[in-house]
């Protein structure tokens, strides 16, 4: 949905539409009026008559604008259910295992991570599709069984909402980092929503990063932490302690402030490429997805599944074999060329800095940078000049995408050549390589998404 | 080695004052000079630290509440910024930073000091007090500079909550007034101020990327006239592109 202001709208379009269920693929087009499965499972007696009634509301209004071809159904189902039954959130998640997931960078990932996890113990629900406000949520929960566990991601500002309604076992908070800068941009000011958070739900434990101090800050006015360390390459939007706003000090081993704020001791920490701290031992972990920062997504989510019981191995076992989240990682093909493309998604500067990790593991492969600024991109790009270009400096570089010109003198005083392209495939034909990385924003990385197929499969 | 004769650019704690990208105006400014084979240096002044006396030019950038307030604290305690600019140092202070070198701004709920370079002072409104206070200006701005700097038209992004207003009898003059978008959000419909060599903007992060000529006006005040530059073609065609998206004739 280009250039729409309705955020929810957009984020429901990423890539996959969401569905309901953990399993991959979603079963939608199986789905019609008669084959209805709340008519042959109908909701738990349990629910208020105003919540079975915004449950079959949703199912018909979700159903219906699927047929007419609008795409994300469950939003505007979502929205009409919770109108019509505001308490039904908290209806449809009581009695079930669940973990709210949020943070800006990483959310989406830790969630599939999450659900494949908890899967190993019976059916999970999830709105993996990346519709992440309160109407997403409900979709993910608004499905038999009722009583399956939930892995359900929240945007960052609907977290206190949602989690209130919710009251999640357990909530697992990656990070807090400039994002979509005219939206929101006060940092701080998510980290006391966090914070507050906390003393409403007593009985639940938070999965927080020590290594985000506005994190760490928010965390320790829970009752129960699980302190899990995924390293940061990013700072530079926590400098300032967000208790008492002095300056932090950092070293290799931490951050600290004079008030007492410190760096949690991690239980749970990435201590190298494929190895684990994990409560007390080390251990020996990986998953298909690339890179550090998988593995630190990898490892707050199994230290959620612990709460309920999942072995470690069990976990990472079934987070193996998941390679691609909503298209992120995957190989698709660009176009005629013949030329395949690692699909990536950046879309902000902590983001530009692990993918440039991960870029710098793999042969030094051509890289297209695809960069919109839509409204769910922000509409601001002046964040590119906080991403050090100048790393890409002897890669070939290519560059497309509506907001191509400022990327172009970003690089240009980044002196890294680069040549400009009306879209990443056109980009791909001029390239002699075979594979090429593709680093996509986020409207950019839906638009690459919705035209080209993954290797292997034909459209 | 950096020379003697290297024009020294200072960014001002980066970490306080850098929301959206600010440190791109270093870049911009250091890579115009060594394109015209003259040599630049970029000191970064970390926050906590004395800024440093003798640099040609000084930077500051946005930033939200906290820091912005621990920005101005820092650099009241010291007078070498102070002390530069009377000896006639470049100041490019955009954003939180334009309203940090005013008289004063707000933050939380209070008003703070600011540093006095510029005779502005900045509020949420200046409206009656039974006012509600005006929305958060957020957008795309353009600014038709005012005519002796011999600038082209103004292109950048503003996002700030504050109102920023001359002082009364004050020295310097309006940077230009708005064509599009907020800017000082005053009456007049100007954006920023120009005082000497001192220029606070609502135009904010790297706002040299899209404006090369005001980067080259900020370069001539330390160094006279400049070579020519053949600079890359890619800064007017993002001009040419901003302009046309903009609907704004140049
Ligand atoms: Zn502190």
């Amino acid at each position: 949905m280009p250039g729409s202001d309705d955020f929810t709208v957009v984020g429901a379009s990423l890539g996959v539409a969401p569905c309901g269920d953990v399993q991959g693929l979603c079963n939608r087009r199986d789905e019609s009026w008669h084959a209805d499965e709340a008519m042959t499972t109908p909701p738990p007696r349990r629910f208020s008559t105003r919540t079975r009634a915004a449950l079959a509301v949703e199912k018909l209004a979700s159903s219906a604008s699927r047929r007419l071809g609008r795409g994300s159904g469950e939003m505007i189902g979502g929205k009409l259910a919770l109108q019509v039954s505001p308490r039904i959130l908290t209806e449809v998640a009581a009695g079930r295992m669940a973990v709210c997931v949020s943070g800006t960078n990483g959310k989406t990932t830790t969630t599939r991570l999450l659900a494949r996890a908890l899967g190993t113990l019976g059916p999970v629900k999830s709105n993996s599709g990346g519709a992440n406000m309160a109407p997403g949520v409900l979709a993910a929960l608004s499905r038999p069984p009722f009583d399956a566990a939930a892995a359900l991601e929240v945007d960052e500002i609907w977290l206190p909402k949602v989690a209130r309604q919710i009251l999640p076992r357990a909530v697992v908070l990656l990070n807090i980092s400039r994002d979509q800068l005219d939206r929101s941009n006060e940092t701080r000011r998510i980290a006391s929503l966090w914070r507050e958070l906390g003393a409403d739900l007593p009985a639940a434990t938070v999965v927080a990063n020590v290594d985000d101090p506005l994190v760490a800050w928010a965390a320790s006015g829970w009752s129960n932490q699980i302190w899990v360390s995924v390293g940061q390459n990013w700072t530079a939007d926590a400098m300032v302690c967000p208790q008492c706003a002095r300056l932090l000090h950092r070293n290799s081993s931490g951050w600290w402030c004079d008030c007492g704020l410190a760096r949690p001791e991690p239980i749970v920490a990435v201590t190298g490429p494929g190895e684990l701290l994990w409560f007390g031992r080390h251990i020996r972990a990986s998953i298909d997805l690339p890179g550090r920062v998988n593995l630190g997504n990898a490892a707050m989510a199994a230290a959620a599944a612990k709460l309920f019981g999942v072995e470690v191995a069990d976990a990472l076992a079934a987070m193996t074999g998941l390679d691609d989240v909503q298209g992120r990682y995957q190989e698709v093909e660009l176009g005629e060329s013949g030329v395949r493309g690692r699909l990536l998604l950046a879309k902000n500067p902590a983001g530009w800095v692990e993918m440039m990790e991960l870029l710098n593991t793999a042969p030094a492969r051509p890289v297209i940078i695809d960069f919109n600024s839509q409204t769910a991109d922000g509409r601001d790009p002046s964040w590119i000049w906080d991403v050090p270009f100048e790393r890409l400096a002897g890669r070939d570089v290519l560059v497309t995408g509506e907001r191509k010109e400022d990327m172009s003198v970003r690089l240009a005083y980044a002196e890294v050549p680069h040549t400009v392209h009306p879209d990443a495939e056109s980009a791909a034909s001029t390239v002699f390589d075979k594979t090429v990385d593709v680093v996509a924003n986020y409207t950019a990385f839906r638009d690459i998404l919705g035209r080209v197929a993954p290797v292997g499969t034909t459209r | 080695m950096i020379s003697d004769s290297a024009t020294r650019i200072a960014l001002i704690y980066p970490e306080l004052l850098g929301t959206y990208g600010d440190g791109g105006n270093a870049i911009v400014l250091a890579q115009r000079l060594r394109w015209r084979g003259l040599a630049a240096e970029v000191i970064n002044v970390p926050a906590g630290e004395v800024v440093p006396g003798g640099c040609d030019i000084y930077l500051l950038g946005g930033g939200e509440d906290a820091p912005q307030v621990l920005a101005a604290d820092g650099l009241r305690r010291s007078t070498s910024l102070l002390r530069a600019v009377n000896e006639g140092a470049v100041v490019l202070a955009v954003c939180a930073g334009y309203q940090v070198i005013g008289a004063s701004f707000p933050a939380g709920d209070e008003v703070h000091d600011g540093l006095g370079l510029v005779d502005v002072e900045t509020r949420r409104s200046f409206d009656p007090a039974d006012q509600p206070a005006p929305p958060r200006a957020v957008g795309d701005i353009v600014v038709e500079p005012t005519s002796d700097l011999g600038l082209p038209v103004l292109l950048g992004y503003e996002n700030h909550a504050g109102r920023t207003r001359r002082l009364a009898g004050g020295r310097g003059r309006p940077l230009g007034v708005v064509r599009k978008g907020v800017g000082n959000g005053t009456i007049d419909q100007t954006d920023g101020i120009v005082d000497h060599h001192v220029i606070g903007t609502y135009l904010h992060g790297p706002v040299l990327a899209q404006n090369p000529a005001l980067a080259d006006l900020l370069l001539s005040w330390v160094h006279g006239p400049l070579p020519a530059l053949a600079e890359p073609a890619e800064i007017q065609l993002l001009r040419q592109a901003r302009l046309r998206a903009l609907d704004v004739a140049s």
